[in-house]
């Protein structure tokens, strides 16, 4: 990453490579997104550069004639740079500095467990505890009872937490998408013949949690195939941590859950993967960053610090080139506990499937932190498809109420992250096309349902 | 008496080997399976020819297991990963706390029942009913009330501590012979006086045998409810490792676990030998 030094007298400041930027430094923040701290100390001297040289050849012949260091001595003094990046860095005080974080070791909570290590909490002023939590049910208690003020969480739980489904009602807002894509069905090695979602019937599946994307993309998938997940399959709620063990002593025929369990079970001999996430609905989310609305109401400075966190986080975790380093960044014991190899299978795409084969799918799991609308009334449509939820769903207004997209895209500017346009947008899962308006016929026009 | 404690002492010993030798035969490592085949990419991303757990560990790899982690007992990387020592102590300061806090209770409860048959019958249900309830059974209803996963690990360990103790307790001050309690009436011994002269010294082997039970269960309990409320102590330790499944760590925790349950076994065999009245 090169950092375009306004002392620089070959630099230009006026604009970027790419011409979408004001300067050569924004467009650098925008590409790396990493080390923001210097960047912004960099814009800042950027601006004021800019301000007592309107034009850039001048600064270019003022540099090249005193020498940088001269000009920037001479120009510190008048200026001062150190009070100014303080200011520039407190955006508004932040109400609240220790935080503590739940997670489960998945890889899907890579972005929040990543901006531990690699400092990113720290640079916004932020002093934050990730803790390693033992199944779902725990992360909806513990958040209830404010043990932690912000949480791993999986997509549909917000929803179901805030309309008080399988708990007692408590707003919680979506702030991005931890993850897309990055889960798969795994079945037990004896299986290997099975490979026909049609011979399934009455094994013992396991998802981690009753409303989670796994639970709602097992039923579509077995019922796609003509199976109903009610009669002819069990599904049980098993920690994701939990699985291969399961897996190994013969509990489970197979489980939807979250990497690295997948990738494990095949490390271990003991499974294979039989298909990925990705190929049901490619772009699919999976985990979530939650926040209680009312942590959001009493503490905005301390949430949009947070909020800067994890999408540094996320732009870091989305460029493919940082995977093997985030494999090892993530695998020790204080937070994924995994060996380094499957961690890198996981990230990286490029994985032993457990059948003699080694394929190569780069985009296995990503990153996109996005909050569609249009997500959130996919996970409404299936909840309601399913029985979990009964009478009039109104969908969007559930989903604009507890996933925070404007938010997320405003902030997501603030760190140079390109956010899409929309806020709906249409999907395909299994070929089949969701329709963000009319999610009571899409209910609909499925023959195994519980509506 | 020494010649059999020595001979005890060696077959022990000769038991001890003989069980790491059957353990060591029985885990030798197989001819390399079924791969033979496959592409040595495949193999590497497999983790053939790296260390890896492969099947039950064979004592070596557990022995490894026991050095590293004895050799740094304080580490701490953060929240999630700490050194064994640390580890141990939270889960003793959660039985801790959980069993002063069911003595505080139990012991003047089973003192008073236990003068009084009265209230001897009128609490006997309830406690045969409470008794029997696995203290985990309690752990969701504790943390859904107490709202924070610490306390209600606290919690839980009172629960399953205070039973036994308020049993025994209430038995030994019913069952203090009748003789001295007479003699005490004879000399016109105020009751309170009675109480702490009297009846305690008494019933005192017996509250300690409730109380020695009590951590017994207190222990084994322990190691259940961090497994499931996670964060800190032994039995998070042996979470995490089963998340990885590596065994000889699990191996290794199981271990300290029984060791320690030794200790606080040893230290109230101790107390009761103490406050035994010998005639």
């Amino acid at each position: 990453m090169s950092l375009h030094d306004p002392f620089d007298p070959k630099t230009t400041i006026s604009n970027c490579n790419c011409g979408h930027h004001d300067s050569q430094t924004q467009h650098d923040i925008a590409m790396a997104g990493a080390d923001a701290e210097a960047l912004n100390s960099r814009v800042l001297q950027t601006t004021v550069m800019r301000a007592l040289f309107p034009k850039d050849a001048e600064r270019r012949k003022f540099l090249s004639a005193v020498g940088a260091s001269t000009a920037w001595a001479a120009i510190s003094s008048l200026i001062p740079f150190g009070t100014l990046e303080a200011m520039a860095q407190d955006k508004g005080s932040l109400e609240k500095k220790d935080l503590k974080i739940g997670f489960i070791p998945i890889t899907c909570a890579s972005p929040l467990i990543m901006a531990d290590p690699l400092g990113f909490y720290k640079k916004q002023g932020l002093n934050v505890t990730v803790v390693k939590t033992a199944g779902w049910a725990l992360i909806r208690d513990k958040v209830q009872n404010r043990e932690y003020d912000a949480s791993h969480m999986l997509a549909p739980m917000p929803i179901a937490m805030s309309m008080g489904v399988g708990s007692n009602p408590m707003p919680i807002n979506v702030a991005t998408i931890q993850n897309t894509n990055g889960q798969a069905i795994t079945l037990h090695v004896k299986h290997k013949d099975k490979r026909d979602p049609k011979m399934w019937k009455g094994f013992k599946f396991a998802v981690p949690f009753e409303f989670s994307m796994h639970n709602f993309l097992l039923r579509y998938y077995v019922a796609e195939h003509g199976l109903d997940p009610d009669k002819d399959i069990q599904i049980r709620v098993v920690p994701p941590p939990e699985m291969v063990a399961n897996l190994r002593a013969g509990n489970l025929d197979g489980y939807l859950g979250p990497d690295p369990f997948n990738q494990r079970a095949v490390y271990d001999e003991v499974g294979f993967l039989h298909i990925l996430s990705k190929e049901l609905w490619d772009g699919h989310p999976c985990c979530s960053f939650g926040v209680p609305a009312d942590f959001v109401k009493q503490n905005p400075n301390t949430f949009a610090a947070l909020y800067r966190a994890i999408l540094t986080a996320a732009a870091m975790a989305r460029d493919p080139k940082n995977r093997p380093l985030m494999a090892e960044v993530l695998s020790p014991a204080n937070y994924l506990n995994q060996p380094k190899t499957v961690l890198e299978q996981v990230l990286t795409g490029k994985y032993a499937d457990g059948l003699g084969g080694v394929k190569n799918v780069p985009d296995r799991a990503d990153f996109d932190p996005f909050p569609w609308y249009s997500m959130a009334v996919w996970i409404l449509s299936q909840m309601k498809r399913w029985g979990y939820i009964k009478g009039e769903v109104r969908y969007k207004d559930i989903a604009e109420k507890v996933y925070l997209l404007t938010d997320a895209r405003k902030r997501m500017a603030e760190i140079g992250m390109a956010a899409p346009k929309a806020d709906y947008q249409k999907f395909k899962v299994m070929g089949k096309e969701f329709d963000f308006n009319k999610p009571d016929a899409y209910i609909d026009s499925f023959a195994i349902k519980r509506t | 008496m020494r010649s059999i404690k020595l001979k005890a002492a060696v077959i022990s010993l000769l038991l001890f080997l003989l069980f790491i030798g059957a353990w060591h035969m029985a885990t030798l490592p197989k001819e390399s399976t079924s791969l033979a085949g496959a592409n040595a990419e495949y193999a590497a991303l497999m983790g053939k020819g790296a260390e890896k757990s492969g099947g039950f560990p064979p004592p070596l790899e557990v022995g490894q297991a026991f050095v590293k982690y004895l050799a740094d007992p304080f580490y701490d990387h953060g929240p999630n990963d700490k050194g064994i020592a640390i580890q141990l102590g939270h889960s003793l300061a959660r039985v801790g706390l959980g069993f002063f806090l069911a003595v505080l209770v139990a012991v003047p409860l089973g003192f008073v029942i236990g003068m009084s048959p009265l209230l001897l019958r009128a609490f006997d249900p309830f406690i045969q009913v409470l008794k029997p309830i696995s203290p985990l059974a309690w752990m969701p209803l504790a943390l859904y009330t107490l709202k924070d996963s610490n306390v209600s690990g606290i919690f839980v360990i009172f629960i399953c501590s205070i039973w036994p103790m308020l049993i025994n307790t209430a038995f030994g001050v019913a069952s203090v012979r009748r003789d001295w309690i007479n003699v005490a009436r004879t000399l016109e011994v105020n009751p309170l006086r009675k109480a702490f002269l009297v009846i305690l010294p008494a019933a005192a082997p017996t509250i300690l045998t409730g109380m020695r039970i009590s951590m017994g269960i207190a222990w084994l309990v322990i190691v259940a409810a961090e497994m499931l409320v996670g964060g800190t102590g032994i039995g998070y330790f042996v979470w995490n490792e089963w998340n990885n499944l590596a065994l000889p760590n699990v191996i290794f925790a199981i271990t300290m676990i029984g060791v320690v349950g030794m200790l606080l076994d040893m230290i109230f065999g101790r107390l009761q030998q103490l406050v035994t009245y010998r005639e």
